[in-house]
């Protein structure tokens, strides 16, 4: 939708902030981006890798975090700008390389892009990556709207080369998804030329700082590190994207707040007509923060709110700030997530900040529905018939039939065995429509790591048998060394596979499984059952579209007390499928002449049980339906049936 | 061209369908009309980690005189609410609705699976529709599956709605930036399009 390579300066586009931050990339000239999918980050590599040839970067989807930015600081050491995306769970994984990067420092401008999930709408967790900033001494940029998030990403890279260390972009859910008007730049013209330099100087080791940190010893690498942070402040102090906006004369409060947290602010002030009574910081470098900036607005006004998503992160470097004063100096009262006027978990929206500041100010507001009594009755009173919509899986998809088979062998096994969980489209087997199977969800390869550690309980009585569940993107990203561990170890657990040959909660992006490359292009197919029998165990692959033959195998899987073994359940994803093939598979009908309804016996058990959104039940016939503006054709149900009345033909 | 007044700024809309139906393509067309006419405009599509059937609100703001507006509409600030599923509409007409609030509605029901176990009940149309009428100053309905599935596709499904949308006079939404729009980003399909649009033009100007 959107075409970010227009070379047009003084053009506006309409961009997400992922796509402005992709653009704000190509306009400071990086040669090479990496990534890994992760929700809301996918979209800044989603956006580059079609456009990366003709572009002449090079733009990788990587196997996971941490593969990615270890090439993008190799990148950066051979003198070509490199940019690095994920989601905040992504950090976890890269700190260890990031620590130590941070000790030698880089070559030519390289950038982390992080994209918090504030309420963990499409994450395992809620986490706040700035902590991380503070923790290794990045500089962290924070930008508000899109095109900040243009405008910051071509800062980042000169700020970057200019300290010699990684620079840090945080962005969130609702700045990475959010779609805003965008003002381009220039596009630079030329391309890098990479090389590394390989000479090493023993006698003079800051020649070789860049690669060689050992030559040091790490309290004298601590030295350099905090030698070449120190440069940050003064940067930081005349940046455009720090700025006051409000009345003249000293306010009554003053709000510091930053990233989308600002425009909520801005917009609240507005709402309540408070632009005469309230000043607002915007503060777009967080860390380290513009002191002498901070403080000249902290001396203006008696009361301070801060306004953030999750960790109370400015919140305290305001207050240390503050700490810092002289004895006679006049503090100003905190306001924020310590003091209880700002929520201390979860995302923020308008109406959390109004409720805030409303709350500091001493006023109370009310909105155009709240303010019409009748309305709000009626809205009460129709909220009784709107029924909730959760998560469910896609009509068509094959881990509803993988979870189904699953359920059944477990059940026809009779041992309480239960399935452990990983991340991805599979964690939904933890609600209905995956039967309810996923007892435990923590991280990409937790799955098969805690399955190992519940496969060596036997020696204390543990008999339940342990299926370790895993996409195949996830397979590659973090769950081979838990299976090698399994192998070597001999933990006794199943490893399913459930191989859509797709990355598909975040949006069909390859993998090594997948054999595509991010720019389109074919590389070299890992083959995941091949890599798994060269550890010398059984493996064994079902289509579970097959519910027979997956129930059967999985049965026999189970009771066979060998040591870890592996099960790959493929069937591609059907949304890829259908982006491929026009025709539905099957065409999938209920035959009203069989269906028994209410009669049956069965309870309704397709509806009931089987949860899948293509299958309704007709109320007013009193039969099952198939809603053809929603089934996928798979015909999965069909096979669900005791009546055999759901037919499933050809096409 | 001189950017016309809007009759609140910003003028708040709210597209609310589920996973699967257009939502964020629909709400990028109407961002990208709104953008060429020299409006400042921010969208946010709310989809969670649904591919497909999970509820979706596409929250669009468009302004004049701010270039800052924040992602998300506050409650009950909504000026058009469309829902391409009908309790998606009710849903966000109890959060985001006032007595002044426009109601375009699709009558096309997709089941939540708390529906399809039996567990939850799916209001009865008519209900719905009394409900909105309740809930709006003024409302279309639109059976835009329906002529969706006579075009042979449920995918125009959300452009029909968007030609009732330009038919309710309801958005600086001009036709020809809208149809110049529909040509740049579906070059392929632009005449069907064109004419799902006239057929929710249509629909609307027939109410």
């Amino acid at each position: 939708m959107a075409n970010i390579e227009i070379d047009a300066p003084g053009a506006t586009q309409l961009l997400l902030g992922n796509e402005a931050i992709a653009r704000g990339a190509l306009e400071a000239g990086i040669g090479f981006a990496t990534a890994y999918p992760g929700t809301p980050s996918s979209e800044i590599m989603g956006t580059l890798a079609p456009i990366a040839k003709k572009m002449n970067i090079y733009a990788e989807w990587s196997i996971n975090e941490k593969v990615a930015f270890e090439a993008a600081s190799a990148a950066s050491l051979a003198n070509v700008r490199a940019l690095s995306s994920m989601k905040a769970n992504g950090v976890n994984l890269i700190v260890d390389f990031l620590v130590n990067l941070q000790m030698t420092g880089i070559g030519k401008g390289l950038v982390l892009v992080v994209c918090d999930d504030p309420g963990g709408m499409a994450s395992s967790n809620e986490q706040d990556t700035r902590p991380v900033a503070k923790w290794l001494s990045i500089p962290l940029l924070e930008p508000s709207t899109a095109q900040e998030c243009k405008d910051m990403t071509k800062w980042a890279f000169d700020l970057s080369e200019e300290l010699g260390m990684v620079c840090m972009i945080r962005s969130a859910i609702y700045l990475s998804h959010t779609r805003g008007n965008v003002t381009l730049g220039e596009l630079p013209h030329g391309s890098s030329t990479a090389s590394f330099d390989d000479s090493y100087d023993i006698d003079n080791p800051k020649q070789s700082t860049y690669t060689c940190g050992m030559q040091f010893h790490p309290y004298k690498q601590s030295e350099e590190l905090l030698k070449r942070f120190s440069k940050t402040p003064e940067r930081f102090e005349s940046s455009q994207f720090n700025f006051y906006e409000g009345p003249h004369t000293p306010p009554e409060l003053m709000i510091i707040s930053s990233g989308v947290c600002s425009t909520y602010a801005a917009e609240a002030v507005r709402i309540l007509n408070l632009q005469d009574r309230v000043g607002m910081v915007k503060l777009g470098t967080t860390w380290p923060l513009p002191e002498r900036f901070v403080t000249r607005y902290l001396q203006r006004s008696d009361k301070v709110l801060c306004i953030e998503e999750i960790a109370p992160f400015v919140e305290q470097s305001v207050m240390e700030l503050a700490a810092s004063f002289p004895p006679d100096h006049p503090r100003p009262t905190f306001y924020g997530k310590r003091s209880g006027h700002v929520r201390a978990w979860g995302q923020q929206d308008l109406d959390l900040v109004i409720q805030s500041i409303s709350k500091v100010m001493g006023i109370s507001y009310q909105n155009r529905q709240s303010s019409s009594p009748d309305y709000q009755s009626t809205v009460n009173e129709v909220a009784q018939i709107i029924p909730a919509r959760p998560l469910t899986f896609c009509p068509g998809c094959p881990h509803r039939a993988s979870f189904w088979a699953i359920k059944i062998a477990l059940q026809l096994d009779g041992r309480n065995g239960f399935v452990t969980g990983d991340i991805g489209c599979t964690a939904m087997g933890m609600i209905a429509p995956g039967s309810h199977q996923v007892r435990t969800y923590y991280a990409m390869g937790g799955g098969v790591g805690v399955a190992n550690g519940f496969g060596q309980l036997g020696r204390f009585g543990f008999s339940q048998p342990v299926i370790a569940v895993c996409g195949d993107s996830t397979f590659f990203h973090a769950s081979i060394p838990g299976l090698i561990n399994g192998v070597w170890n001999k933990s006794n657990f199943m490893l399913a596979v459930l191989d859509n040959s797709a990355t598909a909660m975040t949006g069909f992006q390859p993998h090594p499984g997948t054999g595509m490359t991010a720019t389109g292009e074919p590389g070299n197919k890992v083959n995941i059952e091949e890599l798994c029998r060269s550890l010398g165990i059984s493996v064994e692959i079902c289509d579970p579209f097959d519910l027979t033959g997956t129930i059967d195998t999985l049965l026999r899987m189970l009771r066979d007390e060998e040591h870890a073994k592996v099960l790959i359940l493929r069937h591609e994803c059907d949304l890829v499928r259908a982006r491929r093939e026009k025709e539905k598979p099957y065409k999938v009908y209920v035959d009203p002449a069989r269906c028994i309804g209410e009669e049956c016996g069965c309870d309704r058990f397709c509806t009931r049980v089987f949860s899948c959104p293509g299958l309704v039940w007709d109320r007013e016939a009193g039969k099952a339906m198939v809603d053809e503006a929603v089934c996928a054709g798979c015909g999965l149900c069909a096979d669900v049936c005791p009546q055999r009345a759901i037919v499933k033909e050809a096409v | 061209m001189s950017v016309r007044e809007l009759r609140k700024d910003p003028l708040n809309i709210i597209i609310a369908g589920v996973g699967g139906q257009g939502n964020v393509f629909m709400s990028f067309l109407i961002g990208k009309v709104v953008m060429k006419s020299g409006y400042s405009v921010t969208i946010f599509d709310n989809y969670g980690a649904s591919q497909r059937l999970g509820a979706v609100a596409s929250h669009i703001k468009i302004s004049k005189e701010h270039f800052n507006t924040s992602p998300l509409l506050h409650g009950g600030d909504a000026d058009i609410i469309v829902g391409i599923e009908p309790v998606e509409l009710l849903r966000n007409l109890t959060r985001f609705g006032n007595p002044e609030v426009i109601a375009i509605m699709n009558t096309r029901p997709v089941y939540p699976i708390g529906v399809i176990s039996g567990e939850l009940d799916y209001p009865n149309l008519n209900t719905v529709i009394q409900a909105i009428r309740r809930l709006s100053a003024q409302s279309w309905i639109i059976h835009a599956t329906d002529e969706a599935l006579k075009l042979g596709n449920p995918i125009y499904t959300n452009v029909i709605l968007l030609g009732a949308l330009l038919g309710s006079n309801s958005l600086p939404l001009e036709r020809e930036i809208l149809e110049a729009v529909l040509k740049e980003e579906l070059p392929k399909a632009f005449d069907m399009n064109v004419a799902a649009l006239h057929k929710g033009w249509n629909l609307a100007r027939g109410q």
